[in-house]
């Protein structure tokens, strides 16, 4: 990597910002859209866990596993995919090409989506931890401390996923846009989203003690169920991910220097 | 030190896979010059623009801007360049004034406000300021791309098929902006286009390529005499169908 490539300017980073918020202002379904899959999801699962809850006697203590998993579970899918999201707006409108050849660094427009995924999250999540208090007397917000660790470790994974994800369809066009929709749920089963670990295969249990989520999942049901904030399972996730970062930027460099080689950034159709 | 020229291709050669481009072309333009690009579909155009932003890299040879190697050392001089194509467009979701905004804090134009009101007076913008990019007319949006090309008073500026989709009035209205802009600011402007006449209007010098080479390179009258036509179309279709290069060989 060159030392201008590193160069970085707030205010470039801004005008992204802005650009993905006044797209967001001007279509009421793109705004609902952030908010429909969240709500649908909390709604099924928290019903099944109250169903759950009512009729065995491990559930009735483990109370909010289910719909904590949702909500945690949103947080890294939607992540991700906001993250993706504001990236494919700009291969969508067919204005990638003005980004490629403005001044924006790589680094710049990576820091405008992680933060617009962020918003795009706000939007769409808050309101559906809202409604789960609402609905089934579960407030995300009590988890206190340990929930700023749980989202800033998800966070991080979205990111490292989004960026690489990004990457891929610049070298590869459109044709790899499915990444952005599918890839997060190859971390489903592997990052035991819903049952602990030791549910898993013991030749698969490595894999996923190597995927920084499961530490997240695994810390959420310690605390939810034996009332314990396991810090260490937090510090290994922090780890976890910064490898997984460095690991998304430096593959979304070498794709984004792969697609300059290739012509990719002039052909980014299909 | 002496000012670099603006734009310096040699020997640039790229490869895509088992087809060959770009071969071995070199020219370089002189500062406040406007030059056409021209050549058939496939001729290597559109690849030597992107090569010239760092949007592709070379295979071979060398392609400065401003003294910077490209793509190498493309942020040195990005903010002093700009392009319009019609294969990309400003977000038509946005406004006008949201569009100008945007790209004007991505090339960190000073008093932004002041630039883009004074866009939207010389482009006859003023108007439609305020309104969404994709409710405008055809050559509203390719006025609206003008300014966006315009937004930083790039001293290099990249222009493909800049009047293509205009009527003829909006046409003309549009070189002579592009004219008068190059004049004042001394701006050094690259153009592909298929519009002959445009180019006869505009261009002190034309380079064709056919292949990914170039197969002529001079002023228009020049050309015009070499292979004794009388418009530059005329010359055009004799190098793409190679009728006229034995003939302008022999001049």
């Amino acid at each position: 990597m060159i030392a201008q490539d590193m160069a970085f300017s707030p205010r470039r980073v801004g005008a992204m910002m802005l650009r993905y918020w006044y797209l967001l202002r001007s279509s009421w379904p793109r705004l609902l859209d952030l908010v429909y899959w969240p709500t649908v999801q909390m709604l099924t699962w928290g019903f099944l866990q109250y169903y759950i809850a009512n009729n065995a006697g491990f559930f009735a203590r483990a109370g909010g596993t289910f719909i904590g998993a949702v909500l945690l579970w949103d947080i890294l899918f939607r992540g991700q995919l906001g993250f993706s999201m504001s990236f494919l707006e700009e291969m969508w409108s067919r204005n990638i090409g003005n980004l490629m050849m403005s001044p924006l660094r790589p680094l710049e427009f990576v820091v405008a989506l992680m933060v617009m995924s962020v918003v795009r999250l706000s939007i769409g999540a808050v309101p559906v931890t809202f409604l789960a208090i609402a609905f089934f007397g579960f407030n995300l917000y009590a988890l206190g401390l340990a929930l700023v660790a749980f989202f800033f470790n998800l966070m991080l994974t979205a990111w490292a996923v989004g960026i690489l994800v990004c990457g891929l369809i610049l070298r590869n066009g459109m044709g790899a846009e499915n990444f952005a929709w599918s890839i997060m749920f190859l971390f489903m089963p592997l990052t035991c989203v819903y049952y602990p670990v030791t549910t898993l295969p013991v030749w698969l249990q490595p894999i996923s003690w190597a995927l920084p989520p499961t530490y997240v999942f695994e810390g959420m049901r310690e605390l939810l169920i034996h009332k314990v904030f396991r810090g260490d399972l937090m510090l290994d996730a922090l780890a976890l991910n910064a490898l997984f970062l460095a690991a998304g930027i430096i593959g979304f460099l070498a794709l984004l220097r792969s697609a300059r080689r290739n012509g990719s950034l002039i052909q980014t159709g299909e | 030190m002496p000012t670099p020229p603006p734009i310096v291709i040699e020997r640039l050669v790229k490869t895509y896979k088992t087809v060959r481009a770009v071969d071995g072309i070199s020219f370089t333009l002189r500062p406040g010059s406007i030059t056409a690009l021209l050549g058939g579909n496939g001729a290597g155009k559109t690849t030597t623009i992107a090569t010239i932003m760092g949007l592709v890299t070379p295979t071979s040879g060398r392609v400065t801007v401003l003294g910077a190697e490209m793509p190498q050392q493309r942020y040195r001089v990005l903010h002093r360049m700009n392009f319009e194509s019609p294969y990309v467009e400003v977000p038509m979701r946005l406004t006008v004034r949201q569009n100008m905004k945007v790209f004007g804090d991505l090339y960190c134009v000073d008093d932004l406000p002041a630039r883009i009101e004074q866009l939207g007076r010389e482009l006859d913008l003023t108007d439609l300021l305020d309104r969404p990019t994709g409710k405008l007319s055809s050559g509203q949006k390719t006025r609206v791309s003008l300014a966006k090309a315009l937004i930083n008073n790039p001293d290099v500026l990249l222009l493909d098929e800049p009047t293509a989709s205009l009527d003829p009035d909006t046409a003309d209205w549009v070189r002579g902006h592009l004219e008068r802009y190059c004049r004042e600011r001394q701006a050094t402007v690259l153009l592909a286009s298929h519009n002959m006449a445009e180019v006869e209007r505009l261009c002190e010098r034309v380079i064709i390529m056919k292949r990914g080479r170039i197969e002529d390179d001079d002023t228009p009258a020049k050309l015009l005499a070499r292979y004794g036509r009388r418009t530059l179309e005329e010359v055009f279709l004799d190098i793409v169908r190679g009728s006229g290069v034995e003939s302008a060989a022999a001049q």
